[in-house]
């Protein structure tokens, strides 16, 4: 296979035909994140059952996202990562699971990865808030984080967003 | 697989011709050009006739044309050359905002020396406003340095109306074609420019080979202090071959750039026109006044960096000004100064051409970017009015 400048092969297959692309109907948690560095935006949204066990585990989850190789590569990463994995466990991924599974990313890449996860991060923020179940104080913490950071995002693409929303009448946060 | 290079505006292939004349210079007569004996004399006679065809093509005198080994140098040369040349006659430079990187950061060098600099804002399509430039000089100006044909969105400057203020004003006027060299008409002398700086690997010619012309009684100084070759302004053994190159693509693209232009255009115009049928695609730079290679536009929703590489799986060869693509994660600055917004210039692609490009190749670049772009647009959570 030939070579595509700084990436691994495992990045561009994903970032070629990349997973579980698109958006969920009426979905169980969104999360919708913005790159402060470079400006990407990722949107992630996930439909969540209770398992035989009775543990709630993400049975489905699709993306959409507006970036770079990278961007698009861990967008379609993390769904692979997430989907069926109960929400304790897909709490628990990092952004070097993210980049591991790519056979690593370039340096300057690297907050791709924690976009992606971010984005998992917070739907699964919403999903918990909108059922108004506990939200554990490390994610409550990362959310925070996040919120911050994609308000700045935000700001940057007021454009776009209110555009999609008169168009397809998305609703907001 | 097929492949498509449409990035002549990066580097171009060395036209055969060119090649062919370079190679006794590396093999025969490889004196170098100081020496005093029979080899040294051939390395000087060659010497001497390349800058005389290079100065040709821009209608200069031949001891105005000094050799360098980049664009990049030559700039460097012209704005740290002049600057410190002059500093006794002040210490404020003008320059646009749509300048190249080998414009901007000796600039910022030279701010940290305590000279003063003016960023000129440009329009929409990347011009520089006559009036605002009168504006812009003071009584401490000593240059202003403004891109002839610009890199990214292939601009051309009103050069000539520029090079009348400078000179009005006394002005020394510096301008980088690295882009415009060879490929759009350059006379110094009607355009009152007095640094010109040109390069070979832009036009068919090999790298690492570039000129500045300085006009005669310019007061400038060296970037490299040595042996005092090209007039005491260029210190380095001479790179012969390279500059016989450079000399052979003055002569070729004198005989045959107007004929290149034109068919240039004409392709340039379709992909531009066919281009524009996709939804929610703009032009860059200004519909006529661009280079003849250079195509450049905006996608609504999508990211450069994600373009390229889409293209570039389907074997096409093209370049962006989106943030992704970029070292330091932030846009074009050329794309930012023309207005657009920085989601905009995120969605930026370049497709320039040069004379090998066919009529096939740029039917198979218009098949494929549509498809690309919608595929794109299908992984954006933007789609806009598209969808």
């Amino acid at each position: 296979m030939r070579s595509y400048g700084p990436y691994t092969k495992e990045v561009m297959s994903h970032f070629k035909k990349p997973k579980n692309m698109g958006r969920i109907k009426n979905p169980d948690g969104v999360g919708k994140v913005g790159n402060v560095v470079c400006g990407d935006v990722m949107y992630l949204y996930i439909r969540v059952k209770k398992n035989k066990k009775g543990r709630d585990v993400i049975s489905d989850i699709k993306f959409e996202t507006f970036g770079c190789v990278a961007a698009i590569a861990t967008s379609s990463m993390i769904t692979n990562l997430a989907k069926g994995k109960t929400i304790e466990k897909a709490l628990k991924i990092t952004k070097s699971d993210i980049a591991k599974a790519l056979g690593g990313l370039p340096k300057i890449k690297l907050h791709c990865s924690v976009l992606a996860n971010d984005a998992l991060t917070e739907a699964i923020y919403n999903y918990l808030t909108k059922n108004k179940l506990p939200i554990p104080k490390e994610l409550e913490k990362r959310h925070k984080r996040i919120k911050k950071e994609t308000e700045f995002v935000e700001e940057k693409f007021k454009d776009y967003i209110k555009m999609e929303k008169e168009i397809w009448g998305i609703k907001g946060k | 697989m097929k492949k498509v290079y449409m990035d002549y505006g990066a580097t171009t292939p060395v036209d055969p011709r060119v090649l062919k004349a370079m190679e006794p210079y590396f093999i025969r007569d490889y004196g170098n050009s100081m020496s005093f004996h029979s080899f040294g004399v051939k390395a000087k006679e060659a010497l001497e006739d390349s800058r005389e065809k290079v100065a040709n093509l821009m209608n200069a005198s031949p001891k105005e044309v000094i050799f360098t080994g980049s664009a990049t140098e030559s700039d460097n040369m012209a704005l740290k050359g002049i600057a410190f040349a002059n500093r006794n006659k002040g210490k404020h430079l003008i320059i646009s905002s749509i300048e190249h990187h080998a414009v901007l950061e000796p600039i910022k060098w030279l701010e940290k020396q305590g000279f003063e600099v003016t960023h000129l804002p440009v329009d929409k399509y990347g011009l520089v406003d006559l009036n605002k430039l009168e504006d812009a000089i003071r009584k401490d100006t000593i240059l202003v340095s403004i891109i002839f044909g610009n890199n990214e969105i292939g601009v051309i400057q009103d050069i000539k109306g520029i090079g009348k203020i400078c000179r009005e004003k006394g002005v020394y006027f510096h301008s980088d074609a690295a882009q415009a060299f060879g490929k759009v008409p350059i006379d110094v002398k009607k355009m009152n420019v007095d640094l010109l700086t040109i390069n070979a690997h832009k036009v068919y010619g090999p790298k690492g080979v570039g000129g500045l012309y300085v006009r005669n009684g310019i007061e400038i100084g060296p970037l490299l202090h040595g042996g005092g070759h090209e007039f005491g302004l260029r210190s380095s053994t001479v790179n012969v071959a390279g500059i016989v190159g450079l000399s052979e693509v003055a002569e070729i693209q004198k005989k045959e750039m107007n004929a290149d232009a034109r068919k240039q255009i004409k392709l340039r115009d379709r992909l531009i026109k066919e281009t524009l049928k996709i939804e929610d695609s703009h032009l860059n730079g200004h519909p006529t006044k661009r280079l003849p290679n250079n195509a450049h536009f905006w996608f609504a929703y999508i990211e450069g960096e994600s373009l390229m590489m889409q293209l570039d799986v389907h074997g096409i060869a093209v370049s962006t000004g989106s943030a992704c693509s970029s070292g330091s994660l932030e846009p074009s600055h050329v794309l930012l100064a023309t207005g657009l917004k920085h989601e905009q210039a995120h969605g930026s692609l370049r497709l320039t051409i040069g004379k090998y490009t066919k009529k096939e190749e740029v039917n198979y670049v218009l098949e494929v970017l549509p498809n690309v772009v919608k595929k794109l647009r299908e992984i954006s959570p933007f789609k806009g009015r598209w969808k």
